[in-house]
């Protein structure tokens, strides 16, 4: 009973995963717009452009290799394993055991990886720019979410994300420095990992200032559809990452009843709701970063990180 | 097997050497030499394998010669077998694939008696049990491997690599003469077993320790003394520099487990902290200068360096964990440090049959003058990109789970008493990160670069595919870099003779932990399961590329990039190696390589052109090694005097040094 | 003590070592000084937190002291004195800020060891306490060996107070020389900053106002 339970925790968060993806990606672009007194695409209009690519015939240059067509499959499906580990509205995962903190953020380094080779593989000059700005945010980035992950795991005494949560509902956990700053060093993470302004503008086309956008310049149709959903769900895993550490109230704990299943979907969805407001509200009050401003605030991310581990000592840890 | 055969089989590596000098050029001698050292490598990879596997018992052997009074004393424990199983395995595809690369080779007899004395050079070090065979085979191993790296001595560059790689082998050479020395004490005892049974004090402990540190280090290529390694190693041959980057260094990592583990006896508090140190100044610095090299085959070379750097952090942590009585945390910190040590030699060893590969088949190592060669060369690319996966720590391959595990080994850093400890065990951790990070961004330029994009001369244009014996080794080690990520616990379990030798303490048996995870402490608080993040991967690609070919279109077309509009440019507008580098080179360049950039940019209507300089400095060279150049040099200069001197003058020198013998005699009393 | 105080004091505590960072990687002259405001009202809340969890009213005058010269009256002056002296709104860095950062990070670590190691048995708020209030003390040093301009040193040497400050509170059982010799020191932080500031204002006077805009004039 138990299994099938879990099993369909698990099937049901990843499928929740992959289909609100989208949404959410629609409703940060809807709350931007309305912030700026626009009207705004429709809330659904991301559903209609994936359909839409992926049902167009797909332009592959003529200088690209077979890692061109396979990359935008691996790189949705690492993003995708990685999304379904983190819970959302529930913690008792049945796979939760196979990949713990530090395996996602190398599973999301996994899909970077091919991103950045895919951006590579056509030969033209912004694909190199763009993988070539990307591998130097992520050598800043990458280090910050482990010194994170560090963090957290020093003070749950554990790298399962299932047991960090269930540490961080418990009274045991108390207020702490060193979380703050792990929370205040993930926000800038999420927002560098997932090009958003002020590192990166998600909706440029203008050359010079892309990053993300330059390394899938040559994908299009069903490639372009892949690339764009693993992207909706990297964002959509970063926010339930924060939520899921941070902000752990609704989750259903293991071995739950249906009832906290429900709350537990409609804290997640009132969560993401709420950070993709923050989220809107704050690329619209900053402007974008020069390139080489970037390592200096994704640094910060490493340094606070850094000294989240290192004053994770004080408080509780004495 | 007993240590009679592995010295059997060495001997009949030696005859092999012998017998390439009589067989001379004949492009049969090649053939017959490698899968002669083929077929000997497999057998003591076999032997050596069966032992580990057993757990069988240590045995020795002692011939009567050497020195006189000491005799020559063998042994093989699980330490030893599991690094003969590393070595002999990396020889044995290093054979395979020289089976092919090799009939290219230029000047055969410059290669093919050295290629065999090297493997029994390592072999020996090895199962050596007192101090001077241990010495002896290492100046041979050193001697053999220099040979090879001087195999094309024409070419002004190896000569250098292989003056700076011999000036450095001896100063290691003779750190550990000194250290081996200090462990004998007065007594003389240069038996190991001797060793290990007098304890010495804990001042003479830690020299032998820093000796060791530098005659290890200057072998395996720790920071500062790394500097011989991305010389010589991409010199030789490429299957040779295989060798001496996956095998070798792994020989001199034997070296130092065996004396500070094995024979060093009590272990100080304070013995992991310059180990840690070391080994992650080693991990960072190799990596960000592999990150600024144009030539493959360099690049391989320092990131040699880093994975060097990341098995010194996990055995300092071993040590630390040790001295302070956590024995399981010690275990798993020396299980991650065994670990990584195979994976290295299995992913470097591919890495540099690709690069051999490339070399074979364009002539070119400079990755500015590659590209494109994944679409000309299918297979080597195919497991280049595992390769470079792999050595990224990139989830479900082998690299990543060492990685973790180290990382899972830091995590149990509260548990220690001392607070120096305590931060300094996060901080060494942060260093690891760091590097991971930009072993990443390393590899992704290095295959970027050489395999995709569009060839950026005509060389890479007319490349085509390699031998089927270099694809047959690479495709080997690539399946294994696959099946070491995904079945970890096995290897994990393999290692735990060798893990109860040293610290007394093994992991939980991973094969008794259901659907193949690993969890090396405990469940609840970390495990991981390659097999399940492989499937579900491979599951999900799979499942998305079925429904979006099934369901909506599958129609491809193939037209010229686009470039944001900037259509059909020439293949030299592509990034290249240098600007590849150049974000990462403006972030790190100021404290790693002070990089400087000089810009000429005439003035408009002038017709000169636009000039770009980058200039960068190896600090190590310009603080540890110019100074003693320096140095060096003024003595010489100093003694040049002493070749014009009188018959007279000469004379006195003599009876001064006589004289000044006689006193010290006289006040020795 | 009740946990949550004592949390609550942890954060603030631990609020001023992230703010004194947060100075170091500013790079704009009135950034700073906003910061340095920032810095004096976390401290002054934490000195009023500390006051009420131990009970000790005279710490109030001291956070009431700290809120109104620190974080009002002596930002709003250089506030003030920049803007009339057209002074290089950049901040001057000796070293620039990453290495800066991590020589920070190494400090707070250092200053961890040693008090934690000293301080072995004290009562666990004290602990902390003197322990951050060591790191922003050495990070207020710091600030002042890195920064080449006069107003960023200054607003160095105040923070490297506020650490003091900070020490002071947390240390129980000598209340009344702990206040005499913060405020005596805030005296003589204001009088320093006077001549300091009066030496600017001299050798601005009687330069050319435009030949200011390297860093070797306006060092001190």
């Amino acid at each position: 009973m138990g299994l099938i339970r879990d099993l369909s925790i698990q099937i049901s968060q990843m499928l929740a995963v992959l289909l609100l993806a989208p949404l959410l990606t629609g409703f940060i672009r809807k709350a931007k717009a309305r912030l700026l007194r626009r009207q705004g695409p429709r809330l659904l209009q991301p559903y209609f452009d994936l359909v839409k690519l992926v049902r167009k015939e797909a332009v592959v240059a003529q200088s690209a290799s077979w890692l061109f067509r396979v990359a935008p499959y691996i790189i949705f499906a690492t993003t995708w394993v990685a999304a379904s580990l983190v819970p959302t509205f529930a913690t008792g995962l049945l796979f939760n055991w196979s990949a713990d903190l530090i395996a996602i953020t190398a599973l999301l380094g996994s899909a970077r990886f091919f991103l950045a080779l895919a951006g590579m593989d056509v030969g033209t000059s912004f694909g190199g720019l763009g993988s070539s700005r990307e591998m130097m945010f992520a050598t800043l980035a990458e280090p910050a979410l482990i010194m994170i992950v560090f963090t957290l795991a020093l003070i749950a005494r554990s790298t399962q994300l299932s047991t960090v949560a269930g540490f961080m509902l418990s009274p045991a956990v108390g207020l702490r420095v060193s979380l703050a700053l792990a929370l205040i060093a993930l926000v800038i993470v999420a927002i560098a990992e997932n090009a958003r302004i002020p590192v990166d503008n998600p909706s440029t086309h203008l050359e010079l200032t892309m990053v993300h956008e330059a390394m899938v310049l040559e994908y299009s149709g069903r490639h372009l559809a892949m690339i764009e959903l693993s992207s909706q769900l990297k964002l959509l895993l970063y926010i339930s990452l924060i939520a899921c550490v941070f902000v752990p109230w609704g989750l259903a704990p293991v071995a739950a009843g249906f009832s906290a299943h429900a709350i537990g979907a409609a804290a997640y969805v009132g969560k993401l709701a709420g950070a993709g407001f923050l989220l809107a509200l704050f690329e619209t009050t900053v402007a974008k970063m020069r390139v080489f401003r970037v390592p200096d605030f994704i640094g910060v991310a490493l340094m606070l990180a850094l000294l989240a581990t290192l004053l994770r000592f004080m408080s509780r840890g004495l | 097997m007993p240590p009679a055969g592995f010295l059997l089989g060495d001997a009949a590596l030696l005859a092999l050497g012998a017998m390439a000098i009589v067989l001379g050029r004949g492009r049969s001698a090649s053939a017959f030499l490698y899968s002669g050292a083929l077929i000997v490598s497999l057998l003591l990879f076999g032997a050596a394998l069966s032992r580990l596997v057993t757990a069988a018992e240590p045995s020795t052997l002692v011939l009567p010669i050497g020195l006189p009074w000491v005799g020559a004393h063998f042994r093989i424990d699980a330490l030893a077998s599991f690094f003969l199983s590393v070595v002999n395995f990396g020889a044995a595809s290093a054979s395979l694939y020289a089976l092919g690369y090799g009939r290219r080779e230029h000047e055969p007899s410059r290669v093919l008696p050295f290629f065999p004395a090297f493997l029994a050079g390592m072999n020996l070090v090895l199962i050596a049990d007192d101090a001077y065979s241990f010495l002896v085979s290492w100046e041979f191993m050193s001697l053999a491997s220099w040979a090879l790296v001087m195999a094309h001595h024409r070419e002004d560059e190896n000569l250098r690599a292989g003056l700076v790689y011999i000036v450095m082998a001896s100063i290691g050479t003779f750190a550990l003469l000194l250290a081996f020395g200090l462990l004998a004490g007065p007594g003389g005892h240069y038996a190991f077993a001797q060793m290990r049974a007098d304890a010495p004090s804990p001042l003479v402990a830690a020299t032998v320790l820093g000796l060791v540190l530098v005659g290890a280090g200057s072998k395996a290529g720790l920071v500062p003394l790394h500097v011989w390694l991305p010389l010589a190693h991409p010199a030789a041959p490429s299957h040779v520099s295989a060798l001496m980057s996956g095998v070798m260094t792994k020989v001199a990592v034997y070296g130092f487990i065996r004396v500070v583990f094995d024979l060093l006896g009590p272990i100080d508090w304070w013995w992991g902290i310059p180990v840690m140190v070391v080994g992650a100044a080693t991990a960072v610095i190799g990596v960000l200068f592999a990150l600024v090299q144009t030539d493959l085959k360099r690049v391989l070379a320092y990131s040699t360096i880093e994975n060097i750097g990341v098995v010194f952090v996990a055995l300092g942590l071993s040590l630390v964990f040790m001295a302070n009585g956590f024995s399981v945390a010690a275990a798993l910190a020396m299980t991650a440090a065994l670990f990584h040590v195979l994976n290295h030699a299995l992913f470097k060893s591919l890495l540099f049959f690709g690069a051999g590969a490339v070399l074979t088949s364009t002539g070119e190592r400079d990755m500015g003058k590659l590209g494109g060669l994944l679409n000309l060369m299918p297979a080597t690319g195919l497991f280049m990109l595992v390769g470079c996966a792999a050595i990224s720590a990139l989830p479900p391959l082998n690299g990543f789970v060492s990685e973790w595990l180290v990382f899972q080994a830091i995590l149990l850093s509260p548990s220690l008493l001392s607070w120096a400890l305590k931060l300094l065990i996060p901080a060494a951790g942060a260093m690891l990160a760091l590097a991971a990070a930009l072993a990443g961004a390393c590899f992704v330029r290095a295959f970027g670069i050489a395999f995709l994009g569009r060839p950026r001369s005509s060389a890479a244009e007319n490349a085509v595919e390699v031998d089927r014996f270099s694809l047959t080794a690479m495709g080997a080690l690539a399946v294994l870099c696959l099946l070491a990520g995904i079945f970890p616990g096995q290897v994990i379990d393999a290692l735990t003779p060798v893990v109860r030798d040293l610290t007394g303490a093994n992991l939980v048996s991973q094969s008794a932990i259901p659907w193949v995870s690993i969890a090396p402490v405990a469940e609840s608080r970390s495990s991981y399961n390659g097999l399940l993040v492989f499937f579900f991967i491979g599951m999900s690609a799979l499942l998305a590329a079925y429904v979006v070919h099934r369901l909506a279109s599958r129609a491809i077309r193939r037209a010229p990039a686009w470039d944001c509009g900037f259509p059909d440019a020439s293949p030299l507008t592509q990034y290249s190696p240098d600007s590849f580098s150049q974000p990462i080179r403006r972030v790190y360049g100021n404290f790693a390589f002070r990089a400087t950039e000089r810009l000429d940019m005439p003035p408009p209507g002038e017709l000169r052109p636009a000039r770009f300089k980058v200039e960068m400095v190896d600090i190590a060279w310009e603080v540890f090694y110019a100074p003693v150049i320096g140095g060096v040099n003024r003595l010489a200069t100093w003694f040049n005097r002493m070749q014009f001197l009188t018959i007279r003058q000469y004379l006195s020198l003599v009876f001064g040094a006589l004289v000044f013998l006689l006193l010290v005699l006289a006040s020795w009393a | 003590m009740d946990r949550l105080d004592f949390d609550i004091a942890h954060m603030f505590a631990g609020g001023l070592v992230l703010v004194s960072f947060m100075l170091l990687y500013q790079d704009r002259l009135y950034a700073l000084l906003n910061m340095f405001a920032a810095q004096a009202l976390v401290l002054a809340v934490s000195v009023a937190w500390q006051a009420y969890i131990q009970d000790a009213p005279h710490l109030y005058i001291t956070a009431a002291i700290t809120l109104i010269f620190k974080a009002i009256v002596i930002p709003l002056a250089l506030h003030r004195i920049v803007g009339r002296l057209r002074i290089q709104r950049q901040v001057e860095t000796v070293v620039s800020t990453v290495p800066t950062m991590l020589a920070g990070i190494a400090l707070v670590s250092l200053s961890m060891v040693v008090m934690l190691r000293v301080t072995q048995g004290a009562d666990v708020l004290a602990r902390e306490d003197l322990a951050f209030a060591l790191s922003v003390v050495l990070l207020g040093l710091l600030m002042m060996v890195t920064r080449s301009n006069a107003v960023s040193q200054v607003v160095g040497f105040m923070s490297l107070e506020n650490g003091l400050i900070l020490a002071a509170t947390g240390a129980r059982g000598m209340p009344l020389v702990v206040e005499i010799s913060v405020a005596f020191s805030i005296l003589i932080a204001l009088i320093v900053v006077g001549i300091f500031l009066f030496r600017i204002r001299e050798r601005f006077d009687s330069v050319d106002l435009h030949a200011l805009d390297g860093s070797k004039v306006n060092r001190i």
